[in-house]
């Protein structure tokens, strides 16, 4: 379950926790933003002029880095995360008609999210599990040998 | 193809031509249909096994059986014997003697099934990864405490240099030359980095490794810090790998609490810890120095080499950076030594090589054979033939940065070298099979969108050109490309080659290199006929790009 920010104090001590367990260092700045977007599903501004400023680092360094690396997000998303795998062996496994009833079914365009906030839709590169193709993973839910068939019973299990 | 229970093949080069091994392949096919066998027994010609005192020969696998020189009339007896009564075809077999490195290790493996080499994954799948006494159980930390007890450092890198251990990562680099350098180089500390980046699609052997048997992976980093003088280590971990990262976590305490890391290990004065850093997802950090770059808390962006990681790596410090498979060899190069080493795989390419077999196969999965093995061994013994009996188009080797090649090269032996007189790359070891549905102008898009979607975009020629590579290429899956389009397609990869920073830029010109090299006719038919003869792409006319409307005209850099 994703944590929203109720107020200022929300937003020192998750940063303070995360900074903690991994050293005011700068080699830390990309497992800190990680812990950051986990606890809340992206990265909040407000949490990151925080982090800016207990790790004495420009804003837009923190910026940079963040919208660099995909599992790092400066946009909202929604309550559950889609990742399609995109990459050549799930796409030879006819992973294009998995995409498509995603698509179908959700009614929207890669990196979009859904107006009640359910659901954020992402294409990803290769996953690692290629040995089931097509693959697709939701929050931390992997489902291997997905058919399009298959993929109107997995979304219903996501409230 | 379809599951079969024998697989032979018979030589076909030029002198075993000569000497009748057109008819031994007749008659083979001839008597095994006699015996009623052949939804069986599979029988393909080969080109040059690279043994020449006997041929023609035929192979027999899975037994690995070497049969030579095979005349037509000893067909019966053979096909009487192996196949029928199943026992080896007495003084027909050549000789031991004379076996050429290449197939050496065919020998060496005979009369074993399954026909699999274990180095690197002896224990996956035998012990319990997470408890350290069960590795300790199985040769574990041996290696560890031999190196430091009995060994010198440079003891050690000349062990892995006469090995000929080469980088299982893609580029095939020596590590005993690798370790050297870092030995060798001034500053201090040094660093050991195990790259776990894993992100090449179809790759997945480094995962299993982690998660089967991490010890293996900390006991040979730590044998790499006594080398090159290094006592931190950093393992750089892929963020979505969660359960090997936990593994690994559990592994490392383990270790320190049991003395196999931290200080003074096994009383030789020697330190060595290893911190774990898990990245955020990009392709990119695979490559050695945006690795680095991505520790040290930036984006990452591949560096300008020279200077090389193994003088100027983290925190612009002596660092050795080497692949998760590679390092998993070292323990048992320690343990067993080089010449043991030596036995397996070819002589230039020593060892085994882990595999991942994917796509129109009945069965996909992971193996460890010696290096050298075929294509058409991996499809016909592991992968159990082709899906639906469907017919091998060409195959996608070493993940996206690989190469892909046409069924006509599936004889050639896959080892660095042989690969390499060929132009394919063996890469990672991803072996992507594709039967005739599969569309190469359709597979094509679907690696240069990979490569737009992971370029840094530090450098132009991989940022522009990879962007518009992939928006010709839809364009030809859409049926409007033009000639033009092919020219410039030739051009962008071209540039991308000789231009592009980094590896990433340079290998995404790969697939556009071998699609027109090998199904240039094909490519063709999708721009002069407007038709996909494999059925897969769309070819509607209709494709407008959100991102590039209107600026068609653009020429590629």
């Amino acid at each position: 379950m994703l944590t929203s920010i109720q107020s200022e104090q929300d937003v020192i001590s998750i940063v303070e926790s995360a900074v903690t367990r991994h050293g005011a260092k700068s080699e830390s700045l990309v497992p800190i933003l990680s812990e950051i977007n986990q606890e809340f599903g992206y990265l909040p501004g407000e949490v990151l002029s925080e982090v800016s400023r207990v790790l004495n680092m420009p804003r837009s360094h923190l910026i940079s880095v963040a919208s660099f690396y995909h599992m790092l997000s400066t946009k909202p998303r929604g309550r559950h995360l889609i990742q399609f795998c995109e990459s050549a062996p799930c796409h030879v496994m006819h992973g294009r008609q998995v995409w498509q009833i995603l698509q179908d079914e959700l009614g929207l365009e890669p990196g979009q999210t859904s107006a009640d906030g359910k659901w954020t839709l992402v294409t990803s590169s290769c996953l690692g599990i290629c040995g089931v193709g097509p693959v697709i993973i939701i929050d931390d839910d992997t489902y291997g040998n997905v058919t399009p068939e298959r993929v109107p019973d997995i979304l219903a299990r996501y409230v | 193809m379809k599951p079969i229970r024998s697989l032979m093949l018979v030589s076909s080069d030029p002198e075993s031509t000569r000497r009748g091994a057109q008819e031994v392949h007749r008659r083979l096919h001839r008597e095994i249909k006699a015996l009623d066998l052949d939804d069986e027994v599979a029988v393909s010609m080969i080109g040059d096994v690279g043994r020449h005192d006997a041929l023609p020969m035929v192979i027999v696998y899975p037994e690995a059986v070497i049969y030579g020189p095979v005349t037509p009339e000893d067909v019966h007896f053979l096909v009487e014997e192996h196949l029928h009564k199943g026992r080896i075809a007495a003084g027909l077999q050549a000789s031991d003697r004379e076996l050429s490195g290449r197939i050496a290790w065919l020998s060496a493996r005979r009369g074993t099934l399954p026909a699999e080499q274990r180095i690197v994954l002896a224990r996956v799948g035998l012990i319990d990864p997470e408890n350290i006494e069960d590795y300790v159980m199985y040769d574990g930390y041996q290696a560890l405490g031999k190196a430091l007890t009995t060994m010198s450092p440079a003891d050690v890198i000349n062990e892995i240099g006469k090995s000929g251990l080469k980088g299982r990562g893609g580029a095939g680099f020596p590590t005993g030359m690798k370790w050297r350098f870092v030995s060798q180089a001034n500053g201090y500390p040094k660093y050991v980095i195990c790259n776990a980046d894993e992100s090449e699609p179809g790759t997945f052997k480094d995962r299993l490794i982690l998660e089967g048997d991490p010890h293996s992976i900390i006991e040979a980093m730590s044998i790499t810090g006594y080398a090159v003088g290094a006592s931190q280590g950093y393992i750089y971990i892929r963020g979505e790998y969660a359960l090997a990262q936990d593994r690994l976590h559990k592994a490392i305490s383990q270790a320190r609490q049991l003395g196999f890391l931290g200080e003074n290990l096994f009383g030789s004065g020697f330190n060595f810890d290893i911190h774990v850093h898990i990245g955020a997802g990009a392709y990119i950090c695979g490559e050695e120095t945006a690795l680095i770059e991505s520790i040290e808390g930036k984006r990452g962006e591949p560096r300008s080499r020279p200077p090389y990681p193994t003088t100027h790596g983290l925190w612009g410090k002596p660092s050795v950076v080497n692949n998760v498979e590679t390092i998993a060899n070292v323990p048992s190069i320690i343990r067993n030594g080089a010449a043991w080493y030596r036995h397996f795989g070819t002589s230039n390419s020593p060892g085994t090589k882990v595999y991942t077999i994917l796509g129109n196969v009945n069965v996909t999965g992971l193996i460890e054979v010696p290096m050298g093995i075929t294509l058409r061994e991996v499809i016909a013994i592991y992968g159990k033939g082709m899906k639906n009996s469907a017919s091998l188009k060409l195959a996608q080797t070493g993940g996206s940065s690989g190469s892909i090649i046409p069924a006509s090269l599936q004889d050639t032996p896959m080892d660095f070298d042989s690969y390499a007189r060929t132009g394919v790359s063996l890469g990672s070891g991803a072996l992507l099979i594709c039967d005739e549905d599969t569309c190469v102008v359709d597979l094509a898009k679907v690696l240069l969108n990979f490569f737009r979607r992971e370029s840094c975009g530090k450098c132009t020629p991989c940022r522009v050109g990879t962007q518009r590579a992939h928006q010709i290429l839809t364009a030809i899956s859409e049926g409007i490309g033009t000639q033009r389009d092919l020219d410039d397609l030739q051009m962008l990869s071209d540039r991308l080659t000789e231009f592009s920073h980094c590896g990433l830029g340079q290998t995404s010109a790969v697939p556009i290199r071998d699609i027109f090299r090998h199904f240039r006719a094909e490519v063709d038919a999708h721009v002069q006929l407007k038709v996909c003869p494999a059925g897969a792409c769309p070819m509607s006319g209709q494709w407008v790009s959100i991102h590039w409307a209107g600026k068609s005209g653009l020429s590629p850099m």
